[in-house]
């Protein structure tokens, strides 16, 4: 158990909490957008609309569909990297994980303050990044937009890798990472979704170059499919989905995710693996032990977005415990004073 | 890069004499700037002004939204003051802090001042930030201004005078490391040649002074930063010291009062505070005590302190003190309280509440500046030489109305310590806000905030009306004299 020498205050863990998964979210908007730029490029134009399936891995296909309509390149883009009115958007993210750590600056080193600043400087400014890029997408120069998005992903790796060094292994860290394995796992949940139901519109390409062509994309996505490669060789769908939900060894897979989030909430509250003391500590431990012992073939076999679907409700409700939790001290708490100093 | 044509125009000049040749303890730093490569100092403080603004050491501008943030500017050529000077203005600081801490006390206790017709009761009791609230508290070890910092000028002849005393929450001394953090990187050279003393340990200091003012019986106090959150302009210099002091930096919804005690909610429930080093102005403090709008306090903190269960640092009520108008008496407290004269002049100061005074400054408006009595920030003020028939003939009309709201001073000549101004140096109007800290004994941070005022002319030195800062050296010894630059050997 941590016996913090300074007790942490229920908003900075939430805004800890909160600004590690604004990071995560834009380093997967990043990582999916260019994979599915390169992708394209390899396959042939009458294969149907690839951005409109970029805009439904990000969840947020209604808002883009009443905003701009059609999916094309250029709105595409606009929508996923620069929109400061959708609430997603890398820029959105970065301005969203900058507020949290600015209210939480005492508490996160100023190594991790600089990088984000320093992000949110470089990614977010509507000039000169912006022009140059929405007219290099015009312009089909691939380039320069594979560079913005490479840039964002590896300065999401720069935080997390000076978080880890910088900051003491705390109370606060344990809540950064909870925020991060979280959405790192629905946003894997969420490739693979796009990957099933979009992507693959007809089963007559089951097994063509392009189908190959296509799972690879995907386990790019999620920087898998060298480690895929080491673990399984050839390329088959129902090891993809193995792959990404149940391997225990792949950072991004679904069950290492939620393996680290419940590690890292067993050392908040210091109760002990297996046991817990609160609704989310019982509901992650929960899910936990369901991926530990569920077989893919049982998941294909019941369908894979219907079990996707219910991982993404249940992360929610895990995350909706966790603020009731940890977050929002109710005011009849303040009468019974937990821990006191008296 | 050189001096070359730089000019004293007349002012009384920090660095160089009246003959053009550096004063001797600016010798160092003038050869060392002049033996730098060309364009070398430009694009230092290129470097230094990108990484400000990566580090995000930027204060907010109120009502942009877009580019809500910018960086404080600064000079990168040091103002620098002697080792024999700095005692004197030390010396001088300790009297008057010591004397402002009886006053206050005095003021919510016994009031002996007023009784013995030191300073009229009226001029008390007509103070805007004058606390009847506060009235009989007892802070630990009686001490009410733990953190002041004093605005100091130097006129044409060089003298310094006491500008005004910022008793309530002055800010800026986080610009007074990050500078110094500066000018290390870009001066190691004259770090060596010089006895420069020591800023860098302020945070600790600052601690220190906390953990000594906690309510009695406490042994190992809890301190904290309380601030108004991250849109006030100063949110940066909060976090700062907060994380340099290792304190919870707290917002008024992170604190609760229960049981007269003051509580932070944490994760593992209700933990008790101690000392609050409260960035928050007093009338947010406590709803049910003073703005009963605020939303940025905490309901019921001012009775845990009336309690003796929580210290606030600063303590409310301080700014009585801070009324110009009580300014000029400051002075005769000193005599009061301590036996003895003001080692540190005041300014002289016209109070437009007399008769006599009125009368001369609404004469001599177009020599006089003109001051509101509760503003700070460079705000309701008239720069006599400066102004326009109109804005004199307004500022008539407004001392007329509400004689007790203003008071005049001469126009001082500011003293001016040479800027980089583009491509070269030009003379720039300077003054100086030193720290100092109350607690088990009063310590005066050697050094302090320089504020520059950048516009050509300007005498306004606040940094909502185009001041910038400088890093202030106090030299720990005065460098022995030696020839003329050129003239001899070491």
């Amino acid at each position: 158990m941590i016996q913090p020498t300074n007790p942490l205050l229920s908003r900075v863990a939430d805004s800890a909490y909160w600004m590690a998964r604004y990071i995560e979210r834009a380093e997967n908007v990043a990582r999916v957008a260019a994979v599915n730029f390169h992708l394209m490029l390899d396959l042939p134009s009458d294969l149907g609309n690839q951005w409109q399936a970029l805009v439904q891995t990000t969840g947020d296909a209604k808002v883009f569909r009443e905003r701009h309509g059609e999916a094309m390149a250029d709105n595409v883009i606009e929508f996923l990297a620069f929109d400061r009115d959708n609430p997603n958007s890398i820029a959105s993210c970065l301005f969203a994980a900058r507020e949290n750590a600015r209210s939480i600056r005492d508490t996160i080193s100023s190594e991790m303050w600089e990088q984000i600043n320093g992000m949110y400087l470089q990614f977010t400014s509507p000039r000169p990044g912006g022009v140059e890029l929405k007219s290099a997408v015009v312009r089909g120069a691939a380039d320069l937009l594979s560079e913005y998005f490479r840039r964002v992903r590896m300065a999401c790796h720069l935080f997390h890798g000076i978080t880890d060094v910088t900051m003491s292994h705390n109370e606060p860290w344990h809540f950064l990472r909870l925020g991060r394995d979280l959405e790192r796992a629905d946003k894997t949940t969420r490739i693979l979704d796009v990957k099933y139901f979009i992507l693959l519109p007809s089963v007559s390409e089951v097994g063509t170059p392009f189908d190959d062509i296509q799972w690879s994309a995907l386990l790019k996505s999620v920087s898998g499919f060298e480690m895929y490669r080491k673990r399984f060789g050839r390329v088959s769908p129902d090891r993809v989905v193995e792959f990404m939900l149940m391997d225990g060894e792949f950072p991004r897979a679904v069950r290492y995710c939620v393996g680290e989030a419940d590690a890292s909430l067993h050392s908040i509250t210091g109760t002990r693996t297996g046991n817990f003391s609160c609704p989310s500590e019982q509901r992650l431990g929960l899910l936990r032990s369901e991926l530990d012992y569920t077989q893919t073939g049982a998941i294909l076999a019941g369908g894979l977005h219907e079990f996707l679907d219910g991982l993404q409700t249940r992360m929610n409700a895990i995350d909706g415990c966790i603020l009731e939790d940890f977050f929002t001290l109710p005011l009849a708490a303040a009468a019974t004073v937990r821990g006191g100093r008296s | 890069m050189r001096f070359t044509g730089y000019q004293a125009e007349g002012f009384y000049d920090e660095s160089f004499q009246e003959n053009g040749l550096p004063r001797p303890h600016n010798r160092l730093m003038v050869e060392t700037i002049q033996s730098l490569p060309e364009g070398q100092l430009v694009r230092s403080k290129v470097a230094a002004e990108r990484m400000m603004l990566n580090m995000g050491i930027t204060f907010n501008v109120y009502g942009d939204s877009a580019g809500a943030e910018r960086i404080f500017p600064f000079d990168l050529v040091p103002r620098i003051v002697a080792a024999e000077e700095w005692t004197w203005i030390e010396r001088g600081l300790k009297q008057r802090i010591h004397a402002l801490n009886e006053f206050i006390d005095d003021i919510y206790h016994d009031q002996k001042i007023l009784k013995d017709g030191v300073v009229p009761r009226d001029v008390i009791e007509s103070a805007v930030f004058f606390r009847p609230q506060c009235q009989g508290l007892n802070p630990p070890r009686r001490v009410w201004c733990h953190i002041t910092g004093t605005d100091l000028v130097r006129d044409g002849s060089g003298r310094f005078f006491v500008l005004e005393d910022n008793l309530r929450v002055p800010s800026g001394v986080s610009y007074v490391l990050e500078n110094r953090e500066v000018l290390k990187r870009t001066f190691p050279q004259l770090f060596e040649g010089l006895a420069i003393r020591p800023v860098l340990d302020y945070p600790s200091r600052l601690l220190e002074t906390l953990e000594s003012v906690a309510p009695a019986g406490v042994d190992q106090p809890r301190a904290v930063v309380l601030t108004p959150g991250v849109y006030n302009s100063a949110y940066f210099e909060h976090s700062f010291l907060a994380l340099q002091m290792g304190l919870q930096l707290v917002e008024g919804r992170d604190l609760t009062v229960s049981d007269g005690y003051v509580y932070m909610r944490t994760t593992r429930g209700l933990k008790r505070v101690d000392v609050i080093y409260r960035r928050v102005d007093d009338d947010f403090l406590d709803p049910l005590v003073f703005r009963p709008d605020s939303l940025l306090g905490v309901p019921g903190i001012m009775d845990a302190y009336r309690a003796g269960h929580v210290n606030l640092a600063n303590a409310p009520g301080n700014g009585v003190a801070d009324d110009k108008v009580v300014y000029a008496f400051v002075p005769a407290m000193i005599r009061y309280y301590e036996g003895e004269d003001a080692i540190l002049p005041n300014v002289p100061t016209y109070l437009c509440v007399k008769d006599d005074d009125r009368k001369y400054v609404l004469e001599n408006l177009e020599k006089l500046v003109v001051k509101a009595a509760n503003e700070s920030g460079g705000y309701g003020m008239l720069v006599g030489p400066a102004s326009t028939k109109d804005q004199r003939e307004q500022f008539a009309a407004r001392i007329q109305a509400s004689p007790r709201t203003y008071i005049a001073q001469p126009t001082l000549a500011l003293s001016r310590v040479p800027t980089l101004i583009d491509d070269h140096f030009e003379g720039r109007h300077v003054d100086l806000r030193p720290y100092v800290l109350y607690g088990k004994d009063i310590y005066v941070l050697p050094g302090g905030l320089t504020r520059v005022a950048l516009r050509k002319g300007s005498l306004v030195v606040n940094s909502s009306q185009g001041g910038g800062s400088k890093d202030t050296w106090v030299l720990a010894q005065t460098p022995a004299p030696r020839e003329p630059a050129g003239g001899g050997q070491q």
